[in-house]
């Protein structure tokens, strides 16, 4: 994609512990454009968290970058330091986090937050400030913002917290926004309420969003594409109604194969055998060679990026040949836009 | 606590976990150094008697002729006073090594006396909860906020002086620390499925506490108990200092530097001067080793 | 908010009874309770006077009311040593102490606060560990070792300053204090000085400890993420997140720090309430003690009461919770 506003280039984040150099983000390539959701997809530990953390120059020793760029419209943000990051954080690509009871001050109000945080790259007055804070809530569907901005976190439901959370990160319009596990935390029906709302802010401002999850459902809901990442290496990307459909990479169809919506309900759950390595004891190669059921003799060498129709790729010796059938809806809505 | 991503790390056994213990610990060259100071500090006060020229407390052995000399003189003993002679002709270094051997002892029978009885309040408080156990928190809570001194110069003040009295003084203003340690731990496990579990069955309440409750506030306890130490034998030197500690008889540390005080004006400073420095060099040591244990053994330090 | 005031109120009312009848209770089961209040050197005639007063022949429960009744009014009983009320003995010497006390305070707050936050903020630094160590033997280092070896040192050696005494004082709102003249600063430098020194250590070590848990918390990490800069993240975040335990910790020390004041006052000749009550132990001099008692627990009470007060103030979960 030419017109990529976000650029990740064989990112490689590293964190020194007494058991070693744990890669936990090993060579992670991926793009977005303008106005498109990335659902960036793995198990707690497959480094997606630390690559959110790594493009906003987040993580902090023993953690560090250690190869790699990340393009921001063309800039890469691995050389900025100190300064020059400060003022790319918050206004040209802002984050989301998990939990919004940890993430927003307990002992500010909110109206104080949201200020400080405008003010933190427009010098404007407290209470032009405070208007813009008091749009930027109404933006994302808050009722009564007034009333809002006085108000502390505890007094806010978990939903509308994570809008605060949202709303502050689009008070300077970023190009970019990276929301880890945002509505992990959040009831499912609080959980649609918030993806179209993300959805409709795509589409309307135009703002890239990299969806950080675990739940296939959420992204196959909401993302235009989709990058699976296992043990710190993306194994599979492409559009999402293609990956879903059609994976291309064993553990990307194991993923999908253990969704519970998939099946008759009473019926046994398949699973992928073994578990998640330890960053510190992976294998030769492939990380997943273990508890592959298509691993063969060549997969104790790193496997190629293969490349297939439509930009996608997996990592894989032994990619899954496409089979002509349904395609796979994992829920009932879709906010994905149609392209 | 702060969500991190996740690190599949490898486990760890009871015994890496010791070795673990040592080579963090290590980390700090200070709290070694610290360490070996507290070993030679506890093995000189116990030699004392060995090693020290002269039995301070030994009326006969003293000679007034002595008194009041100089770091490096030669008394009438025949051998040299290294750190001088105080008012009565006392050899100050053998002073210090009585001294600190009283200090010594006083200081962590006193924390051990005060680490059962904290321990035994603070368990119980924990096992049996409802309103025994907010009682019980709210009288440590109490004593908590009194300084340790307040209550120290009470107790001295309305039970007279003598060792008993003065042991009698520091427990009772030490016991609530480890009351409130234990309680702290022990309550956190005892909401703990496992111990609804194990109290359904015919074990004996003893057994839960001891097995289950206890071994768990053990981490904080001992970090709180080689403070506690420290503080003790500060707390007594201080006692007997203001001269409402041990009596005449039994000098400590405290009592040596204060006897030495009105000499500090006229410029014989060795009388308070270096039993000082060695009450300081024991608290301090004992402190960084207990500054440096607590450090290894806080479970949110990143590994 | 009224809710938690009044819940407080009754809260701290409540212990001051009871601390007063365990005063109480425990001088009267110690010693002879004509004892403590009569000197057993007076004559008979005066014994059974003073008997009669305080009501020392009624049983022990009419007594305590007798005692309580008293004390409300001001009458505390008489220093056998001086012959004089308690009470004004007590007051007479109270503004020494209180201005060695804050002083005291305002120099650990003033130093212990800036440092612990520059200690957390970089805890690896060559700094931050000079720090620590300098905290370390700011509270484990007894006392009155301290104010020896800073009287050897400013007085004796440097002869910078006074070895001992307090400065010449000015009436101010009807307290007697020295602090203002630079002369009397002279003098309370040191024992101030040497009374800080603990809670700074302490305050240190807090301060420090609050901000590194709070530099590791999601919202330092948020407000880094929306391009806070350093100094606004440390001055808005994390100052208000560990003001609670800080301001919790000074209330506290507060009023241990005026008890401390007693070895100070005694190595310093400051001549304040805690070389009072000193000398009272030494010649057994009780009615000076029991009053004492009494008045540090009442003063301990108030501070612990405003302390809560002042919590609830800072932590608006704290209301929450208490109202509920």
């Amino acid at each position: 994609m030419s017109d990529a506003v976000l650029r990740v280039k064989d990112l490689q984040t590293q964190f020194e512990t007494r058991s070693g150099v744990l890669k936990a983000v090993d060579g992670v390539s991926f793009e977005v454009a303008r106005g498109r959701i990335l659902g960036l997809v793995g198990e707690s530990g497959s480094g997606k968290s630390v690559t959110g953390y790594s493009i906003l120059g987040l993580v902090e020793p023993p953690g560090r970058i250690a190869g790699g760029e990340v393009l921001l419209n063309g800039k890469d943000l691995t050389r900025l330091r100190g300064e020059s990051m400060r003022q790319i954080r918050g206004a040209q690509i802002a984050m989301v986090f998990q939990d919004p009871m940890m993430t927003l001050n307990p002992v500010l109000k909110i109206g104080t937050q949201m200020v400080a945080a405008v003010r933190a790259h427009d010098n404007v007055s407290r209470k032009a400030a405070r208007a813009r804070s008091r749009d930027a809530l109404a933006k994302v569907g808050i009722p009564s913002p007034e009333e809002r901005l006085d108000a502390y976190p505890h007094q806010l439901s978990g939903g509308m917290r994570q809008r605060v959370a949202i709303a502050i990160a689009l008070l300077h319009s970023p190009a970019v926004i990276i929301a880890d596990e945002p509505t992990t935390a959040l009831d499912v029906s609080i959980q649609g309420q918030i993806l179209a709302e993300v959805r409709r802010l795509a589409d309307e401002t135009g703002t890239a969003f990299v969806w950080v999850t675990h739940d296939l459902a959420v992204v196959s809901s909401l993302a235009d594409d989709i990058c699976v990442m296992y043990a710190g290496r993306v194994v599979e990307t492409g559009p999402a109604a293609d990956v879903i459909a059609a994976p291309r990479h064993p553990y990307t169809a194991g993923l999908l194969a253990s969704v519970p919506s998939e099946h008759a309900p009473g019926t046994k759950l398949p699973q992928v055998p073994g578990s998640t390595p330890s960053l510190a004891n992976l294998p030769p190669g492939c990380a997943f060679a273990p508890r592959c059921a298509k691993a063969g003799p060549a997969c104790t060498t790193t496997p190629p990026v293969q490349h297939f129709e439509n930009g996608r790729t997996a990592l894989c010796h032994y990619p899954i040949e496409p089979v002509s059938c349904q395609p796979l809806s994992l829920t009932s809505t879709t906010y994905r836009s149609a392209s | 606590m702060s969500s991190s991503p996740a690190l599949p790390l490898p486990a760890e056994t009871g015994w890496t976990r010791l070795s673990h213990f040592w080579s963090d610990f290590r980390q700090s060259p200070v709290a070694v150094l610290a360490l070996i100071v507290v070993v030679a500090v506890v093995l000189m006060a116990f030699l004392a008697p060995f090693v020290a020229p002269q039995d301070p407390y030994n009326q006969e052995a003293l000679d007034l002729f002595d008194a009041r000399l100089e770091p490096g003189e030669v008394g009438s003993g025949g051998y040299v006073h290294w750190l001088g002679t105080d008012a009565a002709g006392r050899d100050i270094f053998s002073a210090i090594l009585y001294g600190l051997r009283t200090s010594l002892i006083v200081g962590v029978m006193a924390s051990t006396l005060a680490l059962v009885l904290g321990t035994t309040v603070g368990l119980v408080a924990a096992y049996y909860g409802g309103r025994i156990e907010a009682l019980i928190m709210r009288i440590i809570d109490l004593q908590l906020s009194l300084p340790a001194i307040l209550l120290a110069l009470v107790l001295v003040a309305l039970l007279g002086q003598g060792l008993m009295q003065l042991v009698a003084a520091l427990v009772a203003a030490q016991y609530a620390y480890f009351a409130r340690t234990t309680h702290g731990a022990a309550s956190a496990e005892r909401r703990k499925d496992y111990i609804e579990a194990a109290l359904s069955t015919p074990l004996p309440a003893r057994y839960v506490l001891f097995r289950h409750l206890l071994p768990n506030a053990l981490p904080p306890l001992i970090v709180v108990a080689t403070v506690q130490v420290a503080n003790s034998i500060a707390l007594e030197a201080t006692l007997s200092f203001l001269g409402l500690g041990l009596p005449i008889t039994q000098p400590s540390l405290g009592s040596l530097i204060s006897n030495g005080f009105q000499f500090l004006l006229s410029g014989r400073y060795w009388i308070s001067i270096y039993p000082g420095i060695a009450l300081m060099l024991t608290v301090v040591a004992i402190n960084l080793v207990g500054d440096q244990v607590r450090n290894v053994l806080n479970p949110r330090r990143s590994r | 908010m009224i809710g938690f005031l009044i819940q407080r109120i009754l809260h701290a009312l409540m212990v001051v009874i009871a601390m007063s009848i365990i005063v109480f209770l425990g001088v009267y089961a110690i010693g002879n309770p004509i004892d403590v209040m009569i000197d057993p050197a007076s004559d008979q005639a005066l014994r059974e006077a003073l008997i009669r007063r305080y009501g020392l022949d009624r049983p022990l429960f009419e007594q305590y009311f007798v005692f309580m009744n008293n004390m409300l009014h001001g009458d505390l009983g008489e220093s056998f040593i001086y012959r004089l009320p308690v009470l004004n003995l007590i007051w007479s010497r109270f503004p020494a102490t209180l201005e060695l006390a804050l002083t005291a305070m305002l120099i650990a707050t003033g130093l212990g606060i800036p440092l612990g936050l520059w200690a957390g903020y970089k805890p690896e630094s060559l700094s931050a560990k000079a720090i620590m160590a300098f905290s370390v033997l700011g509270f484990s280092v007894p006392s009155f070792w301290v104010g020896l070896l800073l009287i050897m040192t400013f007085a004796v050696e440097l002869g910078w300053l006074p070895s001992g005494g307090r400065g010449p004082t000015t009436q101010v709102l009807g307290m007697n204090l020295s602090i203002t003249s630079l002369a009397g600063w002279s003098y309370i430098i040191l024992p101030a000085f040497n009374l800080a020194l603990f809670k700074l250590g302490l305050l240190i070590r807090l301060t420090r400890a609050g901000t590194v848990e709070v530099m590791g918390s999601d919202y330092v990490r948020f407000a880094r993420a929306q391009g806070l800069s350093e100094g606004k993240v440390v001055g808005l975040h994390v100052l208000k997140n560990i003001s609670i335990p800080i301001v919790t910790v000074f209330g506290l020390e507060l009023g241990s720090t005026l008890a401390f004041a007693v070895v100070t006052e005694t190595v310093f000749n400051w001549p304040g309430m805690g070389k009072l009550i000193i000398d009272s132990i030494t010649v057994l001099d009780r009615p000076v003690m029991v009053a004492y008692l009494i008045l540090v627990v009442f003063l301990f009470v108030m501070i612990n009461l405003i302390v809560d007060l002042v919590y609830g103030q800072l932590d608006p979960r704290i209301r929450v919770k208490a109202a509920s």
